[in-house]
């Protein structure tokens, strides 16, 4: 079967054990997690979980059902038509030539946000794809660290 | 009121009606032992293991319907009740179970005795919860109750830390439960169900594929209602064993991996599958491919999970099996005549003629399945029959007559050894003017027998009927089928002396090997009413048939063996 790709959104109850129950479900029944947020919602006891996972329509079809099984989960949202970001933060050498970073990082929405002793810190923030050809686009700077910030989405 | 969490646990299981508590104490839970000490509103009944204190709550929970409490301590005590939790979890039974733990402050430090019990038993419950504040005490006591017994029932755990029970809190139990997050829904959507009437109507071939969830849902008059005015054919699953009643007419048997010819073929050649509170079980279905082909599918299911999970749903329907097949009987009203799945009828009544379950009946050596039909005929409906786990219980569900939801308790999903003996003294506590016989193995037998002590202590008069056939028999069977004979790890010959064993914890023995000391000993054990093991020799090498292998399809079924 074909395999999709989905980005769902969990709004639960801001408790201490609801993350372990969600990954819990997707370790237990053999789901995939690509990436996994988690926020409190202003004002309110709710969180929201953004997950990317990919599937079976069958199996996400089960993805949604048992999320929305648990006792702590108010809402499962299977996003269609959303907004979907994500973050990256990347460390260079201030060696490296900091204007091409610079305008390269613009491109992906971001820029420099840190200069500190011998390094530069530089973010981005758009879609996941984007943010792949842009962490690609960096190699020949030769990042000294590339951290990843996970997807978050919003319903348009 | 102020009072200690002790105390509150105990006021919360008064007010929730509870007759009878399983456990087993020790150091994080005393508190609260020590309140049960003080109280005479329910009894404590001491299992002499924490695995025994879940069953025999499961049990109890099976055959009246109520939910099940059992108490253990931290560490060893919870981890103890693990399977007991699973099994539960897994034939969806509302159960309580309440375990102590560590103080608050030592969480977290590797203190004595101290696991992560919320941890571990996250994916073998329905929900559970590690009490960090006296204040919501009261409340998750509540919620409890109402999470195990509403919408799929399920086991719940509440963990509750020693500091907690010893503390003085404001105790007001609340009088309803409001939980943002969870709202089963019952109804069914009626659009939906007119259209499954539709389908009936229209089907040529319709079945009634009836699982645990009638049970659950205490769904067996409406079920029989719907199939007698409908005329509609059922076949039940292991779990449902009992619901039409074998004498039925229209009932035409178990099916699955052990299920009748006819079951197996209803299923494989009827153009509209009617499940109710069944899950298409691979142990049902066979090889999912070849699963009933020519059907369209109406799935009834209380969880919604449950439904278009393994097979695609035509007609899916959540809500209450009960409340939706009144429904369904109301749209069908006057819709179906009598004879409108006569031919489809016949067909599966000559199939039983053809293949009906059997077996070669002996002189000289008892047959494990005469046996059960044996006790069926001397107790019949008196009788809540338990089992355990592998041939016999299948024997079990295959040849004794069942007449009622209720009256036939296994475990079903996760196949626990161990669970028949204990979950017999939940149900005789229960039912107490039931017979209460556990059907069994020599293997499953010795997995709790120290519950011997526990029926004698308390005066539970259970039978144990041990079909003893000095092997684990279903691996065994399986060896013999699939492994070439060799018996890996399954001769049971080195046997214990099961009557003086019985003598031994205040119990009574009998050893039988011939059809006239069966009669006498079960007389016996009945006009006796103690605890008692029967140990019955049976053929050793007796297969359970019609066997569909596992993975194969459904209507592909060895109907014999010939060595
Ligand atoms: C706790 C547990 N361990 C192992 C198994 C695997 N198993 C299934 S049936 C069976 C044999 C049971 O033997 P016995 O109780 O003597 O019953 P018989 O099949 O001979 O009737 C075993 C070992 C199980 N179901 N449960």
């Amino acid at each position: 079967m074909q395999e999709v790709r989905r980005v769902i959104s969990v709004i639960v109850m801001n408790e201490s054990s609801v993350l372990a129950w969600v990954s819990g479900l997707f370790a237990g029944r053999g789901y995939n997690i690509e990436s996994l947020t988690v926020a409190p919602i202003p004002r309110g006891n709710l969180s929201r979980i953004t997950i990317v996972t990919k599937g079976s329509n069958r199996v996400i079809e089960q993805i949604t059902k048992q999320l929305n099984k648990l006792v702590s989960t108010l809402k499962v949202i299977e996003h269609e038509e959303m907004v979907e970001k994500e973050m990256v933060l990347i460390k260079f050498s201030n060696q490296e030539n900091i204007s091409d970073i610079q305008a390269l990082s613009s491109a992906y929405n971001g820029g420099i946000v840190n200069v500190g002793e011998g390094v530069i810190i530089v973010m981005a923030a758009d879609e996941s794809k984007r943010i792949e050809n842009f962490i690609a686009a960096t190699h020949r700077y030769n990042p000294i660290e590339v951290v990843r910030g996970g997807i978050v989405a919003i319903e348009r | 009121m102020k009072m200690s969490g002790a105390q509150m646990v105990c006021e919360a299981l008064i007010a929730e009606g509870v007759k009878t508590v399983f456990g087993y104490p020790g150091g994080a839970i005393m508190n609260v032992y020590d309140e049960i000490y003080k109280q005479k509103s329910f009894e404590h009944i001491l299992t002499r293991h924490e695995q025994a204190a879940v069953h025999a709550a499961d049990g109890y929970a099976r055959a009246t319907g109520e939910v099940g409490v059992a108490m253990v301590t931290s560490g060893p005590g919870f981890t103890n009740a693990v399977t007991g939790l699973a099994t539960a979890y897994m034939d969806s039974i509302p159960l309580i179970v309440i375990s102590g733990q560590v103080p608050l402050s030592l969480i977290g430090t590797d203190a004595f005795q101290e696991i992560d019990a919320v941890g571990i038993s996250r994916p073998c419950t329905k929900h559970n919860y590690l009490v960090d504040d006296i204040a919501n005490l009261p409340r998750i006591l509540k919620e409890a109750f109402f999470i195990a017994k509403s919408g799929r029932p399920g086991p719940v755990l509440i963990d509750i830390p020693k500091d907690i029970t010893a503390e003085i809190g404001d105790f007001v139990y609340p009088k309803e439960v409001n939980i943002p997050t969870y709202k089963p829904s019952y109804k069914g959507n009626d659009r939906q169900i007119k259209k499954a009437a539709e389908a009936i109507i229209a089907a040529k071939k319709p079945l009634l594929y009836l699982g645990g969830g009638v049970v659950l849902s205490n769904a067996g008059d409406e079920i029989r209602k719907l199939a007698q005015l409908t005329q509609i054919p059922a076949v039940e699953t292991l779990m449902a064993r009992g619901v039409m009643g074998d004498t039925n007419p229209l009932f035409i048997g178990m099916l699955g991996m052990h299920g009748s010819y006819a079951s197996n073929m209803a299923m494989s050649e009827t153009d509209l599958i009617i499940s109710l509170g069944a899950r298409f079980d691979d142990r049902v279905t066979g090889k999912l491919s070849e699963f009933a082909r020519y059907a369209d599918i109406i799935h009834v299911d209380i969880d919604p999970a449950n439904i278009g999970k393994l097979v695609d749903v035509d007609y899916p329907i959540v809500g209450d099996i009960n409340k939706v097949v009144a429904k369904l009987i109301n749209f069908l009203q006057g819709e179906v005549k009598p004879d409108r799945y006569q031919a489809w009828r016949e067909m599966l009544a000559r199939y039983n003629e053809l293949h009906p379950l059997s077996y070669q009946d002996s002189d000289d050596i008892l047959k494990p399945q005469w046996v059960i039909e044996r006790i069926g005929k001397l107790v019949g409906e008196d009788a809540i029959i338990t089992s355990d786990v592998g041939q016999h219980q299948m024997w079990a569900a295959q040849f004794y007559p069942f007449d009622r939801p209720r009256q036939w308790i296994n475990s079903g999903g996760l196949g626990t050894m161990g669970f028949g003996f204990p979950a017999a003294l939940g149900a005789k506590r229960g039912c107490p003017d039931k017979v209460v016989i556990n059907i069994t193995g020599d293997g499953s037998i010795l997995m709790n027998i120290q519950e011997l002590v526990t029926a004698s202590e308390y005066k539970i008069p259970v039978i144990n009927v041990i079909l003893n056939n000095h092997y684990l028999g279903m691996v065994r069977q399986w060896q013999t089928f699939f492994y070439d004979k060799r018996y890996s790890e399954t001769d049971l010959s080195h046997q214990p002396d099961f009557v003086a064993l019985a003598k031994a914890c205040g119990g009574i023995g009998y050893n039988v090997t011939t059809k006239a000391e069966f009669d006498e000993a079960l007389k016996d054990a009945m006009e006796k009413n103690q605890v008692c093991l029967m140990n019955v020799a049976v053929s050793r090498l007796e297969n359970v048939l019609p066997m569909v292998p596992s993975g194969g399809a459904l209507y592909n079924m060895l109907l014999e063996y010939k060595d």
